[in-house]
């Protein structure tokens, strides 16, 4: 057992690195199940979005391109689901699934010729002074925009949500949608506008694995993130902060108990390994035991004349 | 949460897939069903058994109808699966992976007129057989190459389930890293998947960022290579599949399966009608295991010591477990000039001396 080898500092930035996708997709998905709808198509959105992004940086050579065709592609699948749910009235749950096994198969036709290519490498930031701060330069301030880009956006999600005009409608549109609807707010479009926000943030989560986190294109190499990012959100009772924490808290553990196994740490693998699942839901639970509940309409289908 | 939800998910795909895939068949034909656990495109595992399965369709042509399902997760959903192939009308089922091994003995007993093929597992029935490849053999050539080529005198090797066939590669690799340089040390992680790009990528920088400059991965992705990129000064080798596309650096070699000549075979014996229940476990010689081309980043002297390995495992002159060997606990295992049987080979639950660290129970 050597745990000299271990590096605090590298640890600590590859956490931010391996949370990344899932906080993406799970701020984008608690925006959604705020404004009253469930999907549970964030995995196919995010694979749908890890190969649009991957595509399009190889043809175009900038990463940067390659994340907005990601939230695009993410954002357009979507739309998919907003059609069935909003306008067709259709079961929200069996739409989400039915778009998770779409997205999957559409990105697989999508990438078969971009399989075994290396994709133009998203740069870290540098910054003058904070990059080169001994420890804090490491772990904080020498990542690429993507990272900073997620952290943004969580804060802006809750400062929405809690102090302007339009997320208050969100909300009220999440709560009760019949009060909503009569005190004539668009809920049909409020939800749609939603559910595209959703998809966006799920494809950048996805594009992040498939640009930075890996960086190549394979087959279902989201492998069951969009469904870390769901559960996240429930744990998270709903609430921006807790994502961020329960995605930090995710990565985290799933980091250092990699470095853990390859120092020799004698406790049982099986342990190690169940233990970003456990300690994450573990922790979150005990959080949300300030009565936080669900949003009022999550899931339930709104027709105008009902 | 998640892992109900994903093979529920695999279960609903896996039957439509099944739906559309198998209407409209001739009679005449044979037809062989694959059961794959990875997307066929992953680079690795389960793109050389769709390769194998290509190579029959090639062969045979009009004869046979082919069939797949991949993303297939090991457990009670394999079982579905495999069913359904059976109810479809398969003649012969190859089910390649170890975790399918009591779905297919499951599957077989209420079929017992149709032919299953179990890849790595041990159990046989009248109707079920199973082969496997001794990669263990590829695993002293890698572990050759990894011992003369690391300068930390650290190995890092992202194993997935500690199931035999994977500590056998364990020891094969260290057996021979050791041999070479005595100073090696392996850093093992346990990533408990067979295919996740993420956390393939993750285990290989933990590694690496741990003083490991060769890794060595029993995952099927080429997650672990794209890491290697990334750090530099790095190398790999190919899993299962050549992964050509990351040579000369990191990749300097590779094990690659080669079905394609045992599909073809067993196809061929069911149409014959002379299909028995068989164990097959093949290795260089026969051509199953193949070394991908060692890159020009390894020395020619190593490339040499590595090649006149390869040689003399495939012409049996040498067995890659010949003793003197320990176990890990000091115990012995094999005697000078002993080589180890089949058996204790098959059911390999123990690291030899010199490995750290415990193997998950």
């Amino acid at each position: 057992m050597d745990f000299s080898s271990i590096s605090p500092a590298l640890l600590l930035a590859s956490l931010m690195v391996a949370a990344t996708p899932i906080l993406l997709a799970g701020i984008g998905e608690l925006v959604v199940e705020r404004a009253g709808v469930l999907n549970l198509g964030v995995e196919g959105m995010m694979i749908t979005g890890a190969i649009c992004g991957f595509a399009i940086t190889i043809n175009t050579g900038s990463p940067t391109l390659g994340f907005v065709a990601a939230a695009a592609g993410g954002a357009l699948l979507s739309l998919l689901f907003a059609l069935l749910t909003q306008f067709a009235l259709a079961n929200q749950v069996a739409s989400g699934l039915a778009l998770t096994l779409f997205g999957l198969g559409l990105s697989s036709l999508l990438g078969q010729d971009y399989v075994g290519l290396k994709p133009a490498q998203t740069p870290d930031l540098h910054i003058p002074l904070l990059s080169d701060l001994p420890f804090l330069g490491t772990v904080l301030f020498s990542h690429d925009f993507m990272v900073y880009f997620g952290l943004a956006l969580v804060a802006a999600v809750w400062a929405v949500l809690k102090y302007s005009r339009a997320g208050l409608i969100l909300r009220a549109v999440g709560e009760n949608h019949d009060a909503a609807h009569a005190l004539g707010y668009k809920v049909v479009r409020i939800r749609v506008l939603a559910i595209m926000f959703g998809g966006a943030c799920a494809g950048l989560g996805g594009a992040y694995i498939s640009l930075i986190r890996v960086p190549q294109w394979t087959e279902g190499m989201t492998a069951g993130a969009g469904w870390i990012a769901l559960a996240l959100v429930v744990f998270a009772s709903w609430k921006p902060w807790r994502v961020l924490l329960g995605a930090y808290l995710f990565g985290g553990v799933t980091v250092l108990q990699l470095n853990l196994q390859a120092a020799g740490l004698a406790i049982p693998v099986e342990y190690l390994s169940m233990s970003p699942y456990l300690i994450t839901i573990l922790v979150l639970v005990i959080m949300s035991a300030d009565r936080s509940r669900a949003p009022g309409s999550l899931g339930r289908i709104f027709h105008a004349s009902g | 949460m998640k892992f109900t939800k994903r093979a529920m998910l695999k279960g609903a795909a896996t039957a439509l897939a099944l739906g559309f895939a198998t209407t409209a068949m001739a009679q005449d034909k044979t037809k062989v069903g694959f059961v794959y656990v990875g997307p066929v495109g992953d680079g690795g595992w389960t793109y050389e058994h769709d390769q194998g399965r290509k190579a029959v369709e090639a062969h045979f042509g009009d004869k046979v109808e082919t069939t797949y399902v991949e993303n297939v997760p090991e457990g009670a959903d394999a079982e579905r699966v495999i069913t359904q192939m059976a109810l479809q009308g398969a003649d012969l089922i190859f089910t390649t992976s170890f975790g399918y091994m009591d779905p297919t003995i499951n599957v077989a007993k209420k079929f017992p007129d149709v032919k299953f093929e179990h890849a790595t597992g041990y159990k046989t029935a009248q109707n079920v057989s199973v082969y496997s490849a001794r990669f263990y053999e590829g695993r002293a050539i890698q572990g050759t190459i990894a011992g003369h080529m690391t300068e930390s005198n650290i190995i890092g090797y992202i194993a997935s389930f500690p199931i035999p066939e994977v500590i056998r590669g364990i020891n094969s690799a260290y057996i021979h890293a050791k041999k070479v340089n005595p100073d090696v040390q392996f850093k093992i992680v346990w990533a408990y998947t067979w295919f996740d790009p993420a956390k393939e990528a993750d285990a290989a920088k933990v590694l690496i960022e741990q003083g490991a400059d060769v890794i060595l991965q029993h995952t099927d992705s080429t997650a672990p290579q794209a890491a290697a990129v990334g750090a530099g000064n790095v190398y790999t080798f190919g899993q299962a599949s050549d992964m050509a596309e990351f040579a000369p650096m990191p990749r300097i070699s590779s094990i690659i399966d080669n079905w394609a000549p045992y599909y073809i075979a067993r196809t061929q014996a069911v149409m014959d009608g002379t299909w028995k229940s068989t164990s097959t476990w093949d290795g260089i010689g026969p051509g199953m295991v193949g070394i991908g081309e060692i890159s020009d980043v390894v020395p020619a002297e190593v490339k040499a010591d590595a090649l006149a390995l390869k040689d003399a495992i495939a012409n049996g002159d040498y067995h890659p477990f010949t003793g003197p060997l320990k176990k890990q606990d000091g115990s012995d295992w094999l005697a000078d000039g002993q080589t180890a049987d089949d058996g204790t080979l098959a059911g390999m639950n123990f690291y030899v001396e010199g490995i750290e660290g415990e193997i998950p129970q």
